[in-house]
């Protein structure tokens, strides 16, 4: 029985070997310096990059980073800390159905109070639509993160006589921020990769971007209009699109492991 | 003030304590401020998610009242004629999604019990690390690989061998295209796999080591162990680990969209291509030209909402009812 | 110079479960006043609540007067944050902040409370230091992090830190009973030294260390204060029955 277990669970990695085979296999070859720094060549032409896609990922990552961090990390800061039964309560649940939703649904809710009212698509409406599935996850992580400190910290604060609004903010939370770091980390390689919710919020753009009220580009859109496509060289380019795509996402979740697996070591010490 | 500031000398603080002020010493205030800021981002959240609901509600009562009930029964998805029908879609987002789990369920469940009971720990951190970094895989790579890689290798190999052996069943019948509802079942199947495996290996694992010693008592086996006291514990856990995956497969997209065809037509065979929810929603919400088009698109939005937050709501309670709450942060 | 403490009447809930039953008791200026007892007899959260930390817990209550030079810690409209400021505490386990180095350890009280000139501080910072007899040991690594420090020393670091915002009360709870007997004898001899400045109240579940070092001794027991007095006299001419069972080892 061990065995068949065993043969499950091999089954179930061996997908990622594949994928993450064909993807160098496929994708090496486009890679080459133009294409990070090139824009995309006209239909047809061979050749190009996509260095609108990569700099436009990292604009809309951008704004939904300045959007779901405060409020994410401010919402986890007050899970951890307060002392109410029923707003929390609300709040988790609420955070919690956030992070099932998927994603396109946010892309719709941006397309309602963005991209409809502006009349265009637009590198806000992305933003905001990125924004909405970053905050119930640094919620979550910076709420548990929070909870880890220690209380003895708490008490050694509130004992020297200091109100308890400064023993959070001054000590309690910096004890805590290479864990919330790392939350964030996590967070943005996952919205790093969703393409959905772009799809008719940021919609796309094979130049630079004019504006953060224009249409832009993003490497995972990019990388779907070139799968689709009828062309040979746009498949090529979409592969080593993927392969940097994929990269970029596990080197953060790795990062990500490290350091957590870090503390709890010097946690146990 | 006199009295606030202990600064050093030993003299200064010999005074009496002063009183809270009305308006607040300098660290009431303080606290009050704090409490406010962190109220605010509070009620941002839930303005949002409130407001999510609302838009979509709003934005959709065009075609809910003009279709009501008729929206999810009838198949006839005709844009230019105003005629819509989103039968074919929650079809095929409940047969892909269906098929997903089938292959999924006895492949992650394997995988936990193997990690979570029977592996030599040496191996528990390498597979489980292998299996997470799956989970991190963008939907658009898989899309990628499901397109060049999944689809070929159905078309040539897989779909007309099952149309030479099981060919008298209508659910393998048909031409050999290779993309359709059986490449989004499988592609679905192997994105939900690492959701489910790690769940379950977390419910299998909150299963008190009480109820292990018990059947080892008695003389059982590792294996007979497993079956005995840890899957029946933590069965309606694991129940709720495969309605989380099902909650995910829903509301799946990109890589669903890239394989399945995109034919909105309800057909009997696996090799048929079909269409799911998030599909037409990821497809013609760019195309939608009339504001009925538009309505239509949300209210299926609404819908996917609704759907996967019920699924994922039932599921969390099962899987709570084992171990208490997971801190699941991936969800 | 330090001041002294009345409690009157003092009372404490956890929820509804009573923990101190009305303790009456009189803390001596510039001495040491041990509090002695089995576990669970409420030292503890005795002198948690002449600090007013007991109340930080929620669920927690108390009702009775705790007066500082005649001002009354419990009085409606007093600050806790203030009261804290007067009152010192050391815990039982060191806990230094870890983000901090070993000078803004020492600094933190003051810093985050009224000065913010890191220059101003050096003064008040080695002063603390010396007063709690670490001075020589970290001069010339100030910047270390606090918690690079061995456990003893990490102790007299958190009593640095509590003197640096000059308090006129220091309480410490079972502040040894981590420590190596090194450390705790330096701690020991700090506290003969610290007496000369300060009012100490030591909370400890080692007797001879409360015979060796208090002037005053309270004996508590089930959330009552059975005995209080001069320690030499309780320790040899106990005056209640349970008193003289605890000393001479018979529970507890």
């Amino acid at each position: 029985m061990s065995g068949l277990t065993f043969a499950a669970a091999v089954l179930a990695i061996c997908p990622l070997l594949l994928i993450f085979g064909f993807l160098l296999y496929q994708g090496a070859s486009a890679l080459n310096w133009d294409f990070f720094v090139h824009l995309p060549k006209p239909v047809g032409e061979a050749g190009g990059g996509v260095a609108n896609a990569i700099v436009g990922s990292l604009i809309v990552i951008g704004l939904a980073v300045a959007l779901g961090l405060p409020v994410g990390i401010l919402g986890g800061v007050y899970l951890a800390e307060s002392r109410d039964r029923r707003l929390p309560w609300l709040l988790r649940f609420v955070a919690d159905v956030m992070n099932g939703v998927p994603s396109i649904v946010f892309g719709i809710f941006a397309y309602t109070v963005v991209v409809l009212p502006m009349r265009r698509f637009s590198a806000l409406a992305g933003g905001l639509a990125l924004g909405l599935i970053l905050i119930p996850i640094v919620l979550r992580t910076t709420e548990e993160m929070v909870r880890l400190v220690p209380n003895a910290l708490r008490e050694a604060g509130l004992g020297l006589g200091l109100p308890q609004w400064k023993v959070s903010l001054r000590i309690v939370i910096p004890a805590a921020r290479a864990g919330i770091i790392t939350g964030i980390v996590v967070a943005v390689a996952r919205i790093a990769g969703e393409t959905a919710p772009l799809l008719f919020t940021a919609l796309g753009n094979r130049f630079w971007h004019q504006g953060l009220d224009q249409p832009i580009a993003a490497l995972p859109l990019q990388i779907y209009a070139y799968a689709i496509a009828p062309y040979d060289d746009w498949h090529r380019q979409a592969w080593a699109g993927a392969l940097v795509l994929i990269t970029l996402v596990f080197l953060a979740s790795l990062a990500a492991r490290v350091a957590t697996r870090d503390r709890a070591i010097a946690r146990l010490r | 003030m006199a009295g606030e500031s202990t600064a050093g000398t030993g003299t200064a603080d010999r005074l009496s304590l002063p009183p809270r002020a009305i308006g607040g010493s300098r660290a009431g205030r303080g606290d009050r401020v704090y409490t406010a800021v962190l109220l605010s981002s509070v009620s941002l959240v839930l303005l949002l998610a409130a407001g999510l609901v609302v838009a979509l509600v709003r934005e959709s009562w065009d075609a809910i009242r003009t279709f009501g009930f008729r929206f999810l029964v009838t198949s006839h998805w005709d844009p230019v004629a105003g005629e819509f029908g989103a039968l074919p879609f929650v079809y095929g987002t409940l047969l892909s999604s269906l098929l997903a789990l089938l292959i999924a369920v006895p492949l992650s469940l394997g995988a936990a019990i193997f990690l979570a009971e029977l592996a030599p720990s040496w191996i528990r951190p390498p597979i489980a690390f292998l299996i997470e970094m799956l989970a991190a895989v963008p939907s658009v790579v898989y899309g990628l690989w499901g397109i060049f890689v999944l689809v070929p290798w159905l078309r040539d190999w897989v779909q007309p061998a099952l149309g030479r052996t099981l060919g008298f069943l209508p659910l393998f019948q048909g031409p050999p295209y290779g993309i359709g509802m059986l490449a989004a079942g499988i592609i679905l199947s192997i994105m939900i796999m690492p959701f489910i495996t790690s769940v379950s290996r977390e419910v299998l694992l909150a299963v008190p080591g009480s109820q292990r010693e018990a059947a080892r008592g008695l003389g059982a086996t590792r294996w007979e162990t497993t079956r005995i006291a840890v899957l029946r514990y933590g069965r309606s856990g694991l129940i709720g680990a495969f309605l989380l995956g099902l909650g995910r497969a829903l509301g799946e997209t990109m890589a669903v969209t890239m394989v399945i065809g995109n034919r909105p037509e309800i057909a009997a065979s696996l090799f048929a291509p079909g269409y799911t929810m998030a599909s037409v929603l990821a497809n013609e919400f760019t195309e939608a030209t009339s504001d009925l088009y538009v309505s239509a698109l949300v209210e299926i939005g609404l819908l996917l909402l609704l759907v996967t937050v019920v699924v994922n709501g039932f599921a969390k309670l099962l899987v709570w009812s084992v171990g208490g709450p997971v801190r699941g942060t991936r969800e | 110079m330090g001041d002294g403490l009345y409690v009157k009447g003092l009372r404490a809930w956890f929820g509804d479960r009573l923990i101190l039953k009305g303790v009456d008791l009189t803390v001596a200026p510039n001495a040491v006043t041990a509090i002695i007892g089995p576990s669970g007899c409420g030292k503890s959260t005795f002198i948690r609540c002449v600090n007013r930390m007991h109340e930080t817990v929620p669920g927690a209550r108390v009702s009775g007067q705790v007066l500082l030079n005649s001002e009354d810690l419990y009085a409606p409209g007093v600050d806790p944050v203030q009261v804290r400021r007067r009152i010192g505490m050391v815990f039982q386990k060191p806990n230094p902040f870890p983000t901090m180095s070993v000078f803004d350890n020492v600094a933190a009280g003051l810093r985050l409370g009224s000065i913010r000139r890191k220059a101003h501080l050096h003064e008040p910072v080695e002063r603390a230091l010396r007063h709690a007899a670490l001075w020589d040991e970290v001069k010339d690594e100030l910047d270390k992090s606090g918690v690079s420090l061995s456990g003893g020393q990490q102790q007299r670091l958190c009593i640095a830190r509590a003197l640096a915002v000059d308090p006129q009360i220091l309480l410490m709870d079972e502040p040894c009973s981590a420590l190596d007997p090194i450390a705790t004898a330096k701690i020991e001899e700090l506290i003969h030294d610290l007496k000369k400045e300060l009012t100490i109240v030591i909370v400890t579940h080692n007797m001879q260390q409360a015979a060796r070092m208090s002037e005053w001794t309270g004996f508590f027991l089930l959330g009552e204060l059975v005995e209080f007095g001069v320690t030499k006299d309780m320790f040899t001419t106990p005056g209640d029955k349970r008193t003289e069972d605890y000393i001479t080892g018979r529970f507890g």
